[in-house]
């Protein structure tokens, strides 16, 4: 069965078994190794992706569900050269330790941010409620979160804009960087 | 919860996935194709967001090879506010239940149970419809239903139903629905008057991403005197559906709420729930806090 | 301006940042079978026979059993006990009978379910108690693994001279580490015949020698490369051993690559927890709070091997006197068999389960003498040249004190407490809030001798290209190892932290710098580095003068430097830093070369209709030499309370006759972003001469703190003591309705 939909703004296809788990697809069929699977009940939140814009388990959704719809994965937020400010914020907080949870972590925030999310402690905290980490007690992530909200921007013209407006930005630059660069991702593998 | 039968058994098949490999899915584009391909298809399980049933075939658990995807059903999306209630589309997601202004407005408790489901990850994914007819006793949005009195409205190639929702639930996991029989819509009226008091309780295992021990919604109207007009009150994961409090509440009605009738109000309440030790929880723990709930919430503390 | 004690960014950091990461599930591999493990189901009995479904297609599968490995059927570890696959017996039903390698995963798994074994089952043992009175014996002749036995002073003069006695029983339960990753492996023939090794890992080269004899291959054969390990917290100490094996076992039959990776359930129902313990305290003490005597019991559940549990009861009873000078201590230890699967590290490595009792026990006996419980500790607290309880006398570097002291004035420790009380009082509130505090100490390194006996060696290689590179077999985890040895590597050189790189750990390419655990990643291998750095540092002032300060001058002093050899490695080894002794059979003397402190003030509060425990704030202070990485030194202290509080409070292993119950993360329940309090930490720096740059180990420390607060806060909160962990609403709910139901 042939399936299309949108993986960070490029329209791919996928053809084979309905059934298979997005997660699945986009490791194995589509490169893209990012999204990780960390417990495949949809309870650790690592697998998280973005779909239509919305937070979600890929490990809980069958690819048929995708049809027609747009998936962003880690891989379209930044690039390690050229971090977006999410990212950016989680290197100089210590936000990241194992890395295991980081894509979805990351993605959880950048949802409830661009969503416009509030910003205060407990709401940055329920935000990420669906993405377990055991390495940093949540603390730094929260702090990295919050300094990425934060973090006043100017444009060129000198005027501030909103974080909303901000991270949206950050993610075309970099999806255009990325879409170039995705098809060496992909075809990279092999060999430790 | 793990299942018992497979304590040992699991260890064997630790890793065992639901293999996608030439799984049949049903793909109908509109609900008469839904229908129609269901009842051709009995055998078939239907599939909306994915989050109960997606555990159950990743672990392995499922043995249908055809599913009968319905989330290309736009008809059965979207809440719709009329003079006096939500029709509630089946897959209507938690997250948009929980956020829908008139949900919020004349049916908070729904709009609480909605948002203390999972996380936010499944909330966007998990649909009421799914929900109800996985009848899990643990539904976090069933006491609330029960409340509310809402109605469940089916479709089938033998036309429509309309069931009171604690009449769809037959036990764990099982539902009243028969075989070719979808739900087209779920509607929950207004209570005509705003309730004196009313309260959502979900009691889990941490602050987030938790099945419930125990979770209850209460609605409660007084009149002159402190005279109880009506309590409606319901608890999940107490017994194998989610329960109305009937002996609590004929008990209380039409008496004056004092110290000693909520006593014997709670005392009532074993008649009622039958929860049970798992791994989850204990029997007496269950009891006590249900109890300390209604207590709380008689007492008006 | 140095690298050391800046928050350097992650060396790895952009990478994880954007899922480029590689961890071993990331990996394709050009004709790659999955490998499968058939596990007994049964915790004790006999094989009988194991057939194999006629009508299944077999030929597409590669099958191993114990039968076909080549070299020797154990899992090299202290003991050699265990088997790589079950040959008869069976002792613990998680054990491997049978591997299957076949290209599709689902299709091995298929494999698996046309696999009829007949057993023949024994009665099992399954607590310490009826291991202990030998309802079967599982290993000859007592069913103890190891028995610690420590004695200073003279307890029955100590006993005498006490005026009250506090009695205490403690009891721990598994934890399972839940690192994010699940453990995996891959293995593979290369062309001349060696095999490789490569996944998620704490210790290469435990996997190395574990190779070696399973395989029966010469070092030079085995090649061992670490992948990016997604969390280890010691649960990737000793079972990737038996992980490689399996791998290595199905490629080497099928000569082809393999991969095995566990998903949750396999992961959690069948590698190692933290050992449950029964832990029994009879203290003495003067009514002015002096300790005069401690006898103490620690019996830790081994499981089915002895894999770890000699050095994790070793390490759990020498703590487990607490962070306290009496001049009389007894302590009694043993790690016993039972039919489960083996238990093994988890940070802390023992002490959580030794240091909960001693501190728990500590608050009982203030209470028994109407003593403030922080008072109680000042009294006896460890200071400069007070012996521990196996005669160590501290000399430098001793933070007990300072933590203990810090933590109470920045946490206000006895206000809280105050307001806590005052709180309860009003019985309209909805809650009963109560403080906690604990303290703890925790030797940074092997124990004993051990640093002596592994005599590991790491450094650093000035490249060809002018690279520096750290050499090492720690592997970063997540704790920073990586960025940290380039930190000191950086200082000791001279040279900006952006010229060092870190050499990813692969026993081809880095030497023996032991497992990473023990807390001795950066007090000890990162000495190492130091050490070696300051060497090259030497050589190349003595060939060029000063280091140069600018790239472009480097490369051309390092080219100069290295004419004609290619590149230049140093490797240091390690040195015992003087006056350390230990003697290993009376287990007395200096157990480790420095041990880093820990408070921590917990405070909480419990819901009185539902009994849910929130933890409103934690404030811990811990004194850990230097923080080389200030940023991560947090981290690693804030992640550690996170699992603390966790083992205190809500993660529950349930086992029915040696088999995890709930094996996911549905319902073992590890602390959420809402459920992690917000934490002030305050790190103490008392520098130990003998660690890199004045630095002790943290890794584990953290983990010893919440669990003891936690439950001494609960005492407040709600008048009721809790021995057992976890203290879930449940059990707060048993102990408040005793009367009723």
């Amino acid at each position: 069965m042939k399936i299309i939909f949108k993986v960070n703004l490029q329209e791919r296809t996928y053809d084979g078994d309905p059934f298979k788990r997005l997660l699945d697809v986009l490791r194995e069929d589509f490169g893209l190794t990012g999204t990780k699977e960390g417990c495949g009940e949809g309870e650790c939140g690592a697998c998280t992706i973005l779909l239509d814009g919305q937070p979600v388990n890929s490990c809980l959704i069958p690819v048929c569900q995708a049809e027609g719809r747009g998936v962003e994965t880690v891989e379209s937020l930044g690039l390690p050269e050229k971090l977006s400010s999410l990212q950016k914020a989680f290197l100089e907080e210590g936000g990241a330790q194992c890395g295991l949870c980081t894509p979805g972590m990351l993605l959880s925030a950048a949802a409830h941010l661009r969503s416009g999310g509030r910003t205060d402690e407990r709401s940055i905290r329920q935000a990420i409620g669906g993405n377990l980490c055991r390495c940093t007690g949540y603390q730094h992530i929260v702090k990295s979160i919050r300094k990425a909200a934060k973090k006043p921007r100017r444009t060129k013209s000198g005027v501030c804009i909103s974080v909303k407006q901000m991270l949206k930005r950050d993610r075309k630059q970099i999806l255009k960087e990325c879409s170039q660069k995705s098809t060496r991702c992909a075809s990279r593998s092999s060999a430790v | 919860m793990f299942p018992k039968e497979h304590s040992l058994r699991f260890a064997q098949l630790g890793g065992m996935r639901g293999d996608p490999f030439g799984m049949k899915v049903l793909r109908p584009a509109g609900p008469a194709e839904a229908v129609r391909l269901y009842s051709q298809n009995p055998e078939a399980l239907p599939l909306a967001g994915g989050t109960d049933l997606m555990v159950a075939w990743n672990s392995g658990r499922l043995n249908s090879r055809t599913m009968l995807d319905l989330s290309r059903l736009k008809e059965w999306r979207g809440i719709e506010a009329t003079q006096d209630g939500v029709r509630i589309g089946p897959l209507a997601t938690h997250c948009e239940i929980e956020s829908h202004p008139a949900i919020l407005k004349r049916l908070p408790l729904l709009a609480e149970a909605c948002s203390s489901v999972g996380a936010v990850q499944i909330r966007h994914r998990g649909t009421i419809g799914g929900n109800i007819a996985n009848a899990s006793p643990a539904g976090d949005s069933f006491p609330a239903l029960a409340v509310y009195e809402a109605f469940v409205h089916t479709v089938s190639q033998e036309g429509r139903r309309s069931l009171p929702i604690l009449e769809l639930f037959a036990g764990v996991k099982k539902t009243a629905l028969k075989p070719g029989e979808l739900i087209e819509r779920i509607d929950v009226r207004f209570p005509a008057e705003p309730p004196d008091r009313q309260v959502l309780r979900k009691v889990g295992s941490r602050q987030a991403q938790t099945l419930s021990k125990t979770v209850g919604a209460g609605l409660l109207w007084l009149g002159r005197g402190g005279v109880v007009l009506e309590l409606r009150f319901a608890f999940g994961s107490v017994a194998p559906t989610v329960k109305r409090l009937k002996a609590v509440e004929a008990a209380v009605n039409g008496r004056k709420l004092t110290a000693e009738l909520i006593e014997r109000a709670c005392a009532l309440l074993a008649e009622d729930i039958s929860p049970i030790d798992d791994i989850r929880s204990t029997r007496q723990y269950r009891m006590v806090v249900s109890r300390n709930i209604l207590r709380a919430f008689l007492a008006g503390a | 301006m140095g690298a050391v004690g800046t928050n350097a960014i992650r060396l790895e950091g952009a990478e994880k940042l954007c899922g480029r990461t590689k961890f071993i599930d990331d990996y394709t591999f050009e004709d790659c079978l999955y490998g499968v493990t058939l596990r007994a189901a049964i915790p004790y009995g006999r094989v009988k026979r194991i057939s194999l479904d006629p009508n299944f297609p077999w030929d597409e599968c590669t099958v191993v059993t114990a039968k076909d490995i080549p070299g020797k059927n154990f899992i090299a570890a202290i003991e050699n006990d265990q088997p790589a696959l079950v040959e008869e017996n069976v002792l613990h039903p998680m054990q491997a009978l049978l591997l299957v390698a076949h290209p599709s995963r689902q299709k091995a798994y298929e494999a698996l379910g046309r696999i009829e074994v007949e057993y023949e089952e024994l009665e099992p043992v399954l607590t310490i108690e009826d291991s202990l009175a030998l309802k079967a014996v599982l290993r000859e002749p007592d069913n103890v693994f190891k028995d610690v036995r420590i004695d200073k002073g003279d307890i029955t003069s100590g006993f005498a001279a006490a005026d009250v006695v506090v009695e205490g029983e403690y009891r721990l339960p598994h934890q399972e580490q839940a690192y994010i990753e699940p453990n995996g492996m891959a293995a593979w023939l290369e062309k001349d015949g060696a095999l490789i090794a490569a996944g998620s890992m704490q210790c290469p080269y435990y996997v190395h020698k574990a190779l070696l004899h399973v395989l029966g291959l010469p070092a030079e054969k085995v090649r061992v490369i670490q992948a990016a390990t997604g969390g280890a917290f010691g649960g990737k100490e000793d079972y990737p051993s038996m992980l490689a094996a399996h791998a290595a076992l199905l490629a080497w039959k099928s000569k082809r690559p393999v991969k095995v990776i566990y998903d949750r359930l396999e992961d959690m129902a069948s590698t190692t927890k933290r050992h449950p313990a029964l832990i029994r305290h009879r203290t003495g003490v003067t009514r002015d709070g002096r300790l005069s005597a401690q006898d103490i019991e620690v019996l830790f559940d081994g499981g089915a091997y002895s894999t770890m549990s000699p050095v994790v009861l070793t390490r759990g009873a020498i703590h487990a006197s607490g962070a306290y000078a009496c001049p009389n201590v007894r302590i009694r230890a043993k790690a016993v068999a039972t039919n489960s699967p083996p238990n093994g590290a988890f940070r802390g490595f023992g002490v959580p389960q030794t240091m909960f009792a001693a501190e728990l026990h500590m608050d009982r006996i203030a209470e028994a003498l109407r003593m403030d419980p922080l008072e109680l500790r000042r009294r006896n607290v460890l200071k400069e040249g007070s012996s521990t309880a196996t005669g160590q006398v501290l000399r430098r570097s001793v933070g007990a004190c300072d933590v203990l002291e810090a933590c109470a004035k920045k946490g206000r420790y006895a206000k809280k407490v105050k307001e806590c009380a005052a709180w309860n009082r009003k019985a309209k509130n909805a809650t009963w809030r109560g403080a906690g505090l604990a303290l703890a100490y925790h030797g940074g390194g092997f124990t004993g001798g051990g640093e002596d006996f592994y005599a590991s060696r790491a450094g650093v290689a000035l490249e060809a290209d002018g690279a520096i590179r750290v050499l090492s077999a720690s592997t970063e985890m997540g704790q920073g190892a990586s960025t940290v040895f380039a930190q000191i590597a950086a200082d000791a050189l001279g040279v900006p932290f952006g010229w060092v790189s870190v050499q990813t750990p692969d026993t081809a390419k880095v030497p023996n710098s032991g497992p990473t655990v023990a807390s001795r990643t950066t007090m000890i291998v990162g000495r190492l580095v130091e050490r070696a750095a300051r060497r090259l540092k030497a050589e190349l002032e003595e060939a060029s003068g000063r280091i140069p300060k600018t790239r472009p001058l480097w490369l051309k002093a390092a080219r100069k430097f290295l004419a004609g050899r290619g590149r230049r490695e140093i490797i240091s080894q390690y040195e015992r830093p003087p006056g350390i002794h230990w003697d290993d059979k009376a287990c007395r003397g200096d157990a480790y070369g420095a041990f880093a402190y820990a408070a921590a003030l917990v405070e909480l509060e419990v819901d009185k209709t539902t009994y849910e425990v929130r933890v409103r704030k934690v404030v811990t202070a811990h004194e850990i030499g230097r923080a080389v990485h200030p940023l991560f030194a947090e981290g690693q202290i804030i992640g550690g309370i996170a699992q603390g509080l966790g083992y205190a409070l809500c993660e529950n292993a349930v086992y029915k006759r040696g088999v995890m119950q709930n094996p996911h993360f549905t319902d073992y329940i590890i602390p959420t972003a809402l459920d992690v309090p917000p934490m002030e930490v305050l790190i103490l720096e008392k520098p130990y001469d003998y660690g890199a740059f004045g630095s002790k180990g943290l890794g584990e420390l953290p983990m010893d703190v919440p669990a003891p607060a936690a439950a001494a806060a609960l005492r407040q909160a709600t008048g009721k003591w809790f021995f057992d962990l976890p203290i879930l609403p449940e059990k707060i709910c048993k102990a408040l309705h005793e009367d009723h139901i």
